[in-house]
């Protein structure tokens, strides 16, 4: 049973997978090159959901070794998620076309 | 159970709110509120995770309050200082900040690899090959990445000068490789995914390793096509272990990321001419200097009041900006004189080479951190056609990304590369600190062509001085 289940879980992974890969791939396809900085940077924040796992795996610790090393994943994976949003918000709110006066300054 | 369908429902809103939010980020005009939205999609993530406290495995439960208290006060610590240092960090030194921020995830997902294989067999729920062998892979490429972007950072942040190049290091690497990925089929194959401690640890080690001995040859000029391959991996990584730890959110954030990532190395690596296997293990500019033709010309400078005076006169101006105008601070000087030359009825545009600056994309950052409108800031290909008909094209602090032997001089490194034709304006001005190269070493023809004249001087200090000719002229004929 155990095994069956795991069978299909890895088919769902896959078509999970090759979705998600073709919606990566039309949405910067389309971008103009302008946004490619920032888009790095938004993209590399949206990884930065990485420490949800890293939460997950912490709270599952059964020894002190993997409590350290949790540790360590929950900081940086929060640290890629915060710093990401921060960075990538500061040079998107930067982009302003010639016919609208730039807001608030 | 309601903790479960919260948790279910929160990864689902999160996963919508991070799609939709990168699709607004494609444009510029929603691109604000595209980061926004995916931020909820974060913060939800994020609380909702907390909900797994419900769910813990039976062995986890005595060390729950630690195992909860060492998550939150890894979080505070590291939001905090991401916070802080996202707020601070400057425009120019954008790039590494990226990296940097990048490397952390990967380091998250190797993280979470290593609790996986160093937790304690417990009966009955055992996994199957292709659930370690994901856990290794995945493992592998965020320790790769987390090393090779904080010698990226490095690089860029100017903390490593040296470029590591050496005979046989290609061989060096690929041992390592090897070993690693013995190691991984061990831990999987031999070890049915719990291997002695030490021989993880060796893993991880060994994969940090080489990142760093992947990343250490590479040039500072190629480091934008490697900070975005990382990005990718990352992304990889985060999707290989959200499949280990069941976990369709990051599963499919991460492979967007990693598609979105994979494609936009390949146009940056497109836009210098080069493959990606090329940044990778060429050495690129290790034969440069040796084989360079005489370049015929002089070098003829201008003064800049002078050269203000002129483009003050011209139908149409283009600009070609380059790294070397944000190191000198000169973008707002220059969105000034750009006002006044459009003020006098002068048609102004910006050329952006795909990899002026430090990363596709920076030079429109800091264009637009000086206020310059996006409207008037062209791509290569949109501009290059029209520098024929321009009176005046200027350079700034770009150098490689104008250079004509990348047209013409096939024994020149940056050969085939393809570039703005800033040359075939009626006049050029290149503002220029001194007669040194770029940053590729390459000597630049086009400083000595019979229609270039070089503003020489720091280029906030040409601007301020453009400006005033500009206005003085102005001042006394009205």
């Amino acid at each position: 049973m155990e095994h069956a289940g795991t069978v299909l879980t890895g088919f769902v992974a896959l078509y999970i997978f090759m979705l998600a890969a073709f919606t990566g791939y039309e949405i910067i396809g389309r971008v103009p090159s302008i946004l490619h900085t920032p888009l790095m940077s938004g993209s590399n924040f949206v990884h930065g959901i990485v420490v949800v796992g890293a939460i997950y795996a912490t709270l599952n610790a059964t020894s002190v070794l993997e409590q350290a090393i949790g540790f360590f994943g929950v900081l940086l994976g929060a640290g890629n998620a915060a710093g990401g949003y921060v960075v990538t918000e500061r040079m998107l709110e930067m982009f302003k076309s010639s016919d609208k006066k730039p807001a608030g300054k | 159970m309601n903790a479960q369908l919260l948790i279910e429902v929160s990864a689902l809103a999160a996963s919508f709110l991070f799609i939709y939010g990168l699709k607004r980020m494609s444009s510029p005009v929603t691109a604000r509120s595209g980061i926004v939205v995916a931020g909820y999609g974060m913060l939800v993530a994020v609380l909702a995770s907390f909900l797994y406290t419900f769910g813990v495995a039976e062995a986890a439960k005595p060390h729950l309050t630690t195992n909860a208290i060492v998550a939150i006060s890894a979080l505070l610590i590291g939001v905090g200082w991401a916070w802080w240092s996202g707020k601070k960090v400057e425009m120019t030194a954008m790039p590494q900040m990226v990296a940097l921020y990048n490397g952390m995830g990967g380091g998250s997902a190797a993280a979470i690899a290593a609790m996986v294989l160093l937790a304690t067999p417990t009966e009955g729920a055992s996994h199957g090959s292709l659930h370690y062998l994901v856990t290794v892979f995945g493992g592998l490429i965020g320790a790769v990445s987390l090393s090779g972007s904080l010698i990226a950072w490095a690089k860029l942040d100017g903390r490593i000068n040296k470029t590591l190049r050496m005979t046989g290091i290609q061989a060096i690497n690929g041992t390592i490789m090897l070993a690693t990925i013995a190691l991984g089929l061990y831990i999987v194959f031999g070890a049915g995914g719990h291997a002695p401690a030490s021989v993880t640890v060796a893993f991880f080690a060994l994969a940090l390793i080489f990142g760093v001995m992947m990343t250490m040859p590479i040039g500072g000029a190629d480091m934008p096509v490697v900070i975005s391959l990382y990005n990718a991996f990352t992304g990889l990584a985060v999707g290989l272990e959200g499949y280990v730890l069941n976990n369709p959110a990051l599963m499919i954030a991460g492979m967007v990321v990693g598609s979105a990532g994979t494609l936009l190395t390949l146009l940056m690596a497109k836009a210098m001419n080069r493959s990606v296997s090329n940044v990778i293990f060429s050495n690129f500019g290790a034969s440069g200097d040796e084989q360079q033709g005489e370049i015929k010309g002089s070098m003829k400078p201008v003064d800049a009041g002078d050269a203000g005076i002129q483009m003050r006169y011209a139908s149409k101006v283009i600009i070609a900006p380059g790294y070397g105008l944000a190191v000198a601070q000169a973008q707002h000087k220059l969105y000034e004189f750009v006002k006044l030359l459009q003020a006098a009825g002068v048609e102004v545009k910006f050329a952006i080479h795909p990899v002026a600056g430090r990363m596709p994309g920076h030079m429109n950052v800091l264009l637009a951190e000086a206020g310059v409108p996006y409207d008037i800031i062209y791509d290569m290909e949109d501009i290059n056609g029209e520098f024929k008909e321009a009176d005046f094209a200027i350079v700034i602090g770009a150098n490689d990304t104008v250079n004509p032997a990348a047209r013409t001089n096939k024994s020149s490194p940056i050969y085939g590369m393809p570039i703005l034709n800033v040359d075939q304006a009626k006049q050029v001005f290149v503002v220029k600190r001194g007669q040194g190269k770029g940053y590729s070493g390459v000597e630049n023809e086009l400083f000595f062509a019979d229609n270039t004249n070089l503003v020489y001087g720091d280029a906030q200090k040409v601007m301020v001085a453009m400006i005033q000719a500009v206005k003085s002229l102005d001042g006394g004929g009205h």
